[in-house]
């Protein structure tokens, strides 16, 4: 049996190699792209946006902060302090493109790994721990920020995005032309994701009622072992116009690239043009979580060749080359990130863990007898415990 | 205002008052719209309220129990048609992860208001997948509510509450009885809640539990035992999740027998749980184990012989006479 990987040779489909390149490809000719790996501002015919020093200062802190974010919360699973981490170390780029293009009336559905996204919608970075940690499920009320509780079901909120987009049609909140009311949904999922039956549901909805809805997928190149090549014979955004929208590859790790494809993508959404599908290009330089060990199954060949595109070193490098930053801007951005470290490491310690009997609590909008009674039940059998010495 | 209704008529005026009563509340299913669904359930909804409440869905369940979780996140209150009980298994991932337990995981900060509606049980001479009973998979699972309806009248009244309900309803529906006898609905009448069974015939000997289209089989029962001078109980569950025991331990303690029937397996069905609970409230006034009557383990079998599979008249009676032989 030939493996269904393997590049063809029959002349019915495209070769496989000449479709995806070797693993570390650049993105190929489709690849939207305003900030190249070496700093360089490049244009594009389509996607474009004439950045101030102001908001080219204020991805560069939000990449950072992120970053800082993730790095924090790496360590303190490390130290015990939480369970596990899904990690986001390279990719943002991708989130905070897609992050700072929305507006405060959109809505979010996030993976677990959206932790760039929820910075930018002004969740508490401390709030993304506590389902990690295993103090709750969902720290966050997600109608305060317009972002959805994270979803660990690959791929399930796609649906829950299209159905929340088709409500926005109906509340008249889109097409209107006015910019405060307009709304739009992101939906944000990964390359293994694509693979998922609701995903594909979610394609075949918004496109059957032309919801205001951006799917916005992060091909990190990996789901947890299998390489994308396992779960796409093409170049995934060449997968939306079989959906009857259009799909768009952006370099992920370019957030002036990301940032400028998403904004087209939801105003085009807000607007009452219907979905489309973002495909950022981007890598996992970490593991998928911190249970992870990607040494099994990828090379450090394929790791060191992304590094050279990190997404914050190359804006970086734009910033300094045009002197649009001094060294108080990088002294001030430092302090930040520790002070946001700091209330990270201190802050995690501190989240109390749940009682044995709030278990019982928020099964339904108000209690069953039936539940209160196990409640009681368990109640009175640690009660029975008390003053006892084990 | 009175009128003679089928379970039809019923769940389609229930779910046209609810649609009157709040503007928020959607349909979606496969052929909900012009077809007014397979069993036209929802006949003439979608002219009276518009496409954008009542809503043709692509084919599939996921993707429509799946959009109703972020409808309901939006604000509004979907009421979703799952053509037959066989197909709904595609939705039971979104049903189970997230349907169930949205408001759990966000602390309550979420509600899912859905109702998720779904034609259940056999006895219409269908192919395979037309005629399962999944009750006890969704009853199995915390977060959901489950309720079975019997007659047009409940069908009216259940669908309204279920619809008005701030928590996810799995509304079972006794497809062969859609169509079947006529009852008289009063509109003006006040229902009783939403979440009881009912004892709708009273007896001394024995107490015989059911639901859905099993109900109409346990009645039978009890009347063809009467004129053998035995005095049957029949309780209308008509809510699976949670269960409302009171009326069922109060009867059993004065028959001190209790056979269950349901077309739904046996095994580890509503059954072993009632079972377990009866023994357990009911233990001192017990004179019998509690006995189930269901499918037999085996897949639902070709129409032909389904009247076979399915428990009748003389399979519950011949439980409620081996309650007597202990």
């Amino acid at each position: 049996m030939s493996d269904p990987a393997s590049p063809r040779s029959d002349t019915f489909g495209p070769d496989l190699a000449e479709v995806f390149g070797p693993s570390h490809s650049d993105g190929g000719p489709d690849l939207v792209q305003l900030l190249t790996p070496e700093g360089e501002r490049v244009h594009h015919p389509e996607f474009d946006h004439d950045f101030s020093a102001e908001e080219l200062r204020g991805l560069y802190r939000d990449m950072v902060l992120t970053r800082r974010i993730d790095v924090e919360a790496t360590a303190l699973q490390r130290h015990g302090e939480l369970g596990i981490w899904a990690q986001l170390l390279g990719q943002e780029a991708a989130q905070i493109g897609a992050g700072r293009a929305l507006r405060p009336q959109d809505y979010v559905f996030p993976t677990y790994r959206e932790h760039g996204v929820a910075y930018c919608r002004g969740v508490d970075p401390l709030r993304l721990l506590g389902l990690f940690r295993g103090v709750d499920q969902g720290g966050w009320d997600p109608t305060e920020n317009n972002f959805g509780l994270y979803t660990i079901v690959i791929g399930a909120q796609t649906l829950h995005a299209t159905g929340y987009a088709m409500g926005m049609q109906r509340d008249g909140v889109v097409g209107t032309g006015d910019p405060e009311r307009d709304a739009a949904v992101i939906a944000h999922f990964g390359d293994g994701a694509s693979s998922q039956g609701d995903v594909n549901e979610a394609f075949i909805f918004a496109a059957s009622y032309n919801a205001p809805v951006v799917f916005f997928c992060q091909n990190n190149q990996w789901a947890i072992s299998e390489p994308i090549e396992r779960q796409t014979r093409i170049p995934l955004y060449q997968r939306a116009l079989g959906f009857g929208f259009p799909g768009i590859r952006v370099d992920g790790n370019d957030v002036l690239a990301t940032y400028a494809v998403t904004r087209a993508a939801l105003q085009r959404a807000r607007e009452g043009n219907g979905p489309s599908f973002v495909e950022a290009y981007t890598y996992r330089m970490g593991a998928h979580t911190t249970t992870d060990d990607p040494t099994r199954y990828r090379l450090n060949d394929e790791l060191e060749h992304w590094k050279l595109k990190d997404p914050i070193e190359r804006l970086k490098v734009y910033l300094r080359r045009n002197g649009l930053v001094d060294q108080e801007f990088f002294d001030d951005l430092d302090a930040e990130a520790k002070e946001l470290g700091h209330h990270l490491r201190e802050g995690c310690k501190a989240l109390p863990d749940p009682e044995p009997l709030d278990q019982f609590g928020y099964v339904f909008s108000e209690m069953t007898d039936e539940i209160a009674a196990q409640r009681d039940e368990f109640a009175a059998y640690l009660a029975s415990f008390e003053g006892s010495h084990s | 205002m009175t009128s003679k209704i089928t379970l039809a008529k019923g769940l389609n005026m229930g779910l046209r008052k609810a649609m009157e009563d709040d503007d928020k509340v959607l349909l979606m299913g496969e052929d909900v719209g012009k077809l007014g669904g397979v069993f036209r359930i929802t006949d003439g909804l979608q002219k009276d309220f518009g496409e954008d409440r009542v809503i043709d869905s692509p084919l599939a369940e996921s993707g429509i129990v799946g959009t109703a979780v972020g409808m309901a996140l939006r604000g509004y209150r979907p009421v979703v048609e799952i053509q037959f009980d066989g197909f709904v298994y595609p939705a039971y991932d979104q049903i189970v992860c997230q349907v169930a337990k949205y408001t759990y995981r966000s602390q309550g900060k979420v509600k899912m208001p859905i109702v998720i509606r779904i034609p259940f049980g056999g006895g219409i001479g269908a192919v395979e997948h037309h005629s399962e009973s999944p009750e006890a998979q969704f009853a199995h699972t915390p977060g959901l509510k489950v309720v079975a309806c019997s007659n047009p009248v409940d069908g009216y009244w259940m669908i309204q509450q279920a619809i008005a309900h701030d928590d996810p309803v799995i509304f079972l529906e006794p497809k062969r009885q859609y169509h079947a006898d006529k009852a008289e609905l009063d509109e003006s009448a006040t229902p009783e809640p939403l979440f009881t069974s009912r004892v709708v015939r009273a007896g001394s000997d024995a107490t015989v539990l059911a639901y859905g289209p099993t109900v109409k089989t346990a009645l039978k029962c009890a009347e063809a035992a009467e004129s053998e001078g035995r005095s049957l109980e029949v309780i209308d569950l008509r809510t699976l999740s949670p269960l409302d025991m009171a009326p069922v331990y109060e009867s059993v303690r004065r028959t001190g027998r209790c056979v269950v029937t349901h077309e739904a397996h046996v095994n580890l069905g509503m059954g072993a749980e009632l079972a377990a609970r009866v023994t357990e409230q009911c233990f001192y006034s017990l004179e019998a184990p509690v006995l189930r009557v269901g499918a037999f383990d085996t897949p639902y079998p070709p129409s032909r012989i389904e009247e076979e599979y399915l428990p009748d008249l003389d399979r519950v009676l011949d439980a409620v006479d081996r309650t007597f032989a202990y």
